[in-house]
């Protein structure tokens, strides 16, 4: 048993209804009490959607139980599929039809209907959102496929060029709830279509039973978000041997790697690599001298597997931040995350635990996260600025306007989208010059519009960290008034910094003095 | 009894479950918490339904029952011992703990009562537990509210003493006004149940006269009179005339002449009339159709015709009992339909061949019918809004004249400029 106030994914079948959500043709029939029906306003509120989820809930009640709701499955699945004439059929059950095992899949398979019978086995008790989102799209790609596998020749990447068309690629991955998928998949098409590359397929996002069917029409798969389409990709590469890409087009380097991935994969040459570097605004902006400040800047990084990831090497490599953080709450990823916190001489935190996550950025104090909605709001609470970069999503998270994460504009959008909450070079610069001056107030903190942390509110605040370090340990008037002085965001830093000093030395009073014996001893 | 239509429906819903009503009950009762026994499904229902995540630390959360919760019972009560502990360790102000049951813990018998029990004699003196079930499999939305009340009774000590006493959440503005009016027509000793603190419970008796501010309180009203209660018989404080109709049956309860309460609320209603006028210029002639959700439906359609006048199409309720709603069902206008459960696409067949103008729904409705081109209301806004009494007939109203205002906005052709 875990005591959960708030948590990162949901259900297993709300992933499946992810799957159902984003494509065409499809129904869900869910084994299911009424309170489930909830996970509609997932999509029609948070993604706006205007078509309610292709979801039958079969609402059976305490009264039921019984009884038989067997049969009430059943009437439920007849219903469903008179009425939306489906393709294909997914049925399932969420957590509580787990526990009274009727086997509503094996059930939908004995009444006799033509169409293929998805039967998904989530496991509520064990699984999350995005394990149950990957198994529904593995389950359906393979009912979809599996009678094509025993005839079909291992798929070479390069029969395009027997064919003498294009080469063509599957896009696989990006669905409803998913961090800006609508527009990845744009970026990316257009991406691949620049490079004489077609797409076949996008799936789940607006595919049909019948896309599905045709897959195997293309040359490699092209695997957006593995979270999602890893599981489907190897089963497509185990069983037609079809090749799919490993680099996520997140950032200008993992574009162009993940371009040249393809270009080899394909064995089509590369013939506009110059051009590569130009694409995005993002390496002149982050060498402009406005941005001379973001050098060093702490950031610390909570979300997905995939956009925390890539988020680290964008921070550290292309905006040449601090990764002072990083972590995840897939524990599917976990192993990937762990990997990347290594190589920056980290150690990753991997949790479902907001709290836990609040902790960690507090110990770490940031000058920027980059996190989910919840981590914008533990941010806003200790007056750090912060941009969300994953999912669980947010009505905000779905603009209006065109917006990836992913490709060229992708980048643009992550360097806006990163720099803004934080002070402009120029601004920092001269407000560093005037803080002095009697008209300007302490605490000020420019746009970002918060009121975090006064400086007298800092020394005296007795929280459980700061008392034990404290022990013994006096601020003198003139430490406290070098204290002002500290810039707020990295006051905090300062102040632990140079009572562990003080500690480390047997000094009993703190002084103007301490402070700057203290920054020499840490620089 | 006016010729009112009874229907009864069965199939697919479209509702929330008893776990919602936590949503309210727990900013009622700041020094409570709500401890859900479920699943991640429960979790997530209720930041979903919330938008929790404006709390550093919200005063509910859910022990996710894990595979090995489900393996042995014994070992399923020793964690969620373990979880308690923890919690109470971490939050020391919390007075009242509530165990509340969801679909999964009720389909695998976990048996909270017994639990609350031993915790009870554990903790004596520093915390009380209390469980009820908030479970889809037996509630609906505010029938929640029902449960976690009827859980409170038995902890209400007895008293002979005569009081009035309202019964159902309401947001604490509403109350301070009611309250102020009570006492102007001589009614002192008014208590609200929940109270705003869950030590704070009120005394009951056979003097106890107890006004209900919900409809959807069966089970708390039938355990009430058990206790010796008295229950006035009236409709719900929503609107002019509900209301009005609700402050005379207290007064009579309590031998206050009609003469006094008039006097008493005749300013209020004059005011209120004036500020109805432009919601019911918007409203008036209006088709309207109700889907089931928070039981507060069929009191919002007797508001909505006999004081807005708009038309019923169809008033649709989760669960209805009759005998509570007598008072509302005589004032609703003749061939009311109204339809007890759901068939949520066979309803949806009927929205979509009555055309109406508005439609209240849940949130997982709305915007499917407003890209049908049907102005929709949410109905959650109803429990979270201050929507009780004379003053409140307004904004009342205004609920459901914005979204038909803005309709009327956002098809204008022309740019009205002033």
């Amino acid at each position: 048993m875990e005591l959960t106030l708030w948590t990162y994914e949901g259900p297993p079948h709300v992933g499946a209804m992810r799957i159902a959500s984003s494509m065409k043709d499809i129904h869900y029939v869910l084994h299911a009490p009424q309170g489930d029906t909830y996970a509609d306003l997932l999509f029609t509120m948070i993604e706006r959607r205007g078509q309610r989820p292709p979801v039958t809930y079969t609402t059976f009640q305490a009264r039921d139980l019984g009884g038989d709701t067997a049969e009430l499955v059943k009437k439920n699945i007849k219903e469903a599929v008179e009425r939306f004439k489906p393709k294909t059929l997914l049925v399932g059950e969420s957590c509580t039809a787990e526990l009274i095992q009727d086997q509503p899949g094996a059930l939908a398979k004995g009444m006799g209907f033509d169409m293929p019978i998805v039967n998904l086995e989530l496991p509520a008790y064990s699984k999350k959102e995005n394990w149950g989102a990957s198994e529904t799209f593995y389950q359906l790609t393979r009912t979809l496929l599996k009678e094509k596998v025993s005839y079909s020749e291992k798929i070479s990447p390069l029969r395009w060029k027997e064919f003498g068309r294009r080469p063509k690629v599957n896009i696989l991955g990006p669905s409803l709830l998913g961090f800006r998928c609508r527009d990845d998949v744009i970026e990316i098409q257009r991406i691949l279509s620049e490079q004489g590359v077609d797409t076949n397929v996008v799936a789940p996002l607006g595919a049909s039973p019948d896309d599905i069917e045709r897959l195997i029409d293309a040359e490699i798969n092209i695997c957006l978000y593995p979270e999602i389409a890893e599981a489907s990709c190897e089963w497509l590469k185990r069983n037609f041997g079809m090749e799919y890409t490993n680099t996520i087009p997140i950032g200008i380097k993992n574009t162009i790697e993940f371009i040249n991935e393809v270009h080899k994969k394909l064995d089509l040459p590369l013939t506009n690599k110059k051009e590569l570097e130009n694409k995005s605004k993002l390496p002149w902006y982050s060498k402009s001298v406005d941005s001379n400040y973001l050098t060093g800047k702490r950031v610390f990084i909570f979300g997905d597997g995939t956009h925390a990831i890539a988020a680290a090497k964008i921070a550290k490599e292309e905006l040449g931040f601090e990764v002072v953080g990083l972590g995840t709450y897939s524990r599917e990823m976990a192993r990937q995350v762990r990997a990347t916190a290594k190589d920056l001489n980290l150690e990753a935190l991997i949790t479902n635990n907001y709290l836990e996550v609040e902790d960690a950025m507090k110990k770490a104090s940031p000058e920027l996260v980059l996190g989910t909605q919840m981590e914008r709001h533990s941010s806003k609470r200790l007056g750090i600025p912060c941009s969300v970069i994953s999912t669980p999503m947010h009505v905000q998270d779905v603009p209006a306007r065109y917006s990836p994460q992913m490709g060229w504009e992708g980048a643009n959008v992550i360097f806006d989208d990163w720099v803004h909450p934080l002070m402009m070079g120029l601004e920092e610069h001269l407000i560093d010059m005037f803080k002095h001056d009697f008209e300007f107030v302490d605490g000020h903190q420019s746009h970002l519009g918060h009121t975090a942390t006064k400086t007298e509110d800092f020394v005296n605040s007795e929280d459980k960290e700061s008392k034990n370090i404290k022990e013994g340990i006096i601020w003198t008037e003139s430490g406290r008034a070098e204290l002002t002085k500290v810039p707020f965001f990295v006051r905090g830093k300062v102040k632990t910094n140079t009572e562990k000093y003080a500690i480390l030395r047997g000094i009993p009073e703190i002084s103007d003095e301490t402070l700057y014996d203290a920054k020499a001893y840490f620089s | 009894m006016s010729k009112v239509e009874f229907n009864k429906e069965t199939g697919p819903r479209e509702v929330f479950c008893g776990l919602t009503s936590i949503v309210w009950l727990h900013r009622r009762m700041p020094d409570a918490f709500f401890l859900v026994v479920g699943s991640r499904t429960c979790a997530h229902l209720i930041q979903s339904a919330a938008g929790v995540m404006i709390f550093a630390e919200p005063r509910f959360g859910t022990a996710i029952l894990e595979e090995k919760d489900l393996a042995g019972l014994a070992d399923a009560h020793e964690e969620l011992d373990r979880v308690i502990n923890d919690l109470i360790a971490r939050r020391p102000e919390i007075k009242t703990l509530f165990l509340v049951g969801s679909c999964p813990s009720e389909v695998i018998k976990l048996d909270l009562a017994t639990v609350a029990e031993k915790l009870n004699k554990r903790f004596f003196g520093q915390v009380r537990f209390v469980n009820y079930s908030g479970s889809g499999i037996e509630t609906t939305f505010t029938q929640g509210e029902d449960g976690a009340l009827k859980a409170l009774i038995p902890l209400m000590e007895s008293s002979n003493e005569e009081k009035l006493l309202l019964v159902g959440t309401l947001a604490n503005n509403v109350e301070d006004r009611f309250k102020k009016i009570f006492r102007n027509l001589g009614i002192s000793n008014i208590e609200s149940f929940p109270p705003r603190q869950s030590t704070e419970l009120p005394k009951i008796g056979k003097n106890t006269k107890v006004l209900l501010t919900q409809p959807y309180l069966s089970d708390t009203v039938r355990d009430l009179k058990h206790r010796g209660c008295k229950i006035i018989s009236a409709p719900f404080p929503l609107g002019i005339e509900g209301s009005t109709e609700w402050f005379l049956a207290a007064a009579k309860a309590f031998k206050i002449s009609e003469l006094k309460v008039h006097e008493i609320i005749s300013p209020l209603i004059n005011r209120a009339k004036l500020a109805l006028e432009s919601h019911k210029e918007i409203l008036k002639g209006k088709k309207l159709f109700l889907l089931p959700e928070s039981q507060l439906e069929i009191s919002l359609a007797r508001f909505l015709h006999n004081e807005c006048e708009m038309d019923l199409i169809e008033v649709g309720t989760p669960y209805l009992n009759k005998e509570l709603m007598k008072e509302e069902i005589n004032l609703l206008p003749d061939n009311t339909k109204i339809v007890e459960g759901q068939h949520v696409e066979k309803q949806l067949d009927r929205v979509r061949e009555s055309n109406p103008d508005l439609v209240v729904c849940g949130m997982g409705l709305a915007n499917p019918l407003e890209a049908e081109g049907i102005s929709t209301k949410w109905s959650i806004e109803m429990v979270f809004s201050p929507i009780h009494g004379i003053d409140q007939a307004a904004d009342l109203a205004g609920l459901f004249s914005k979204p038909l205002k803005r309709n009327q906005i956002l098809t204008s052709k022309t740019l009205v400029t002033h």
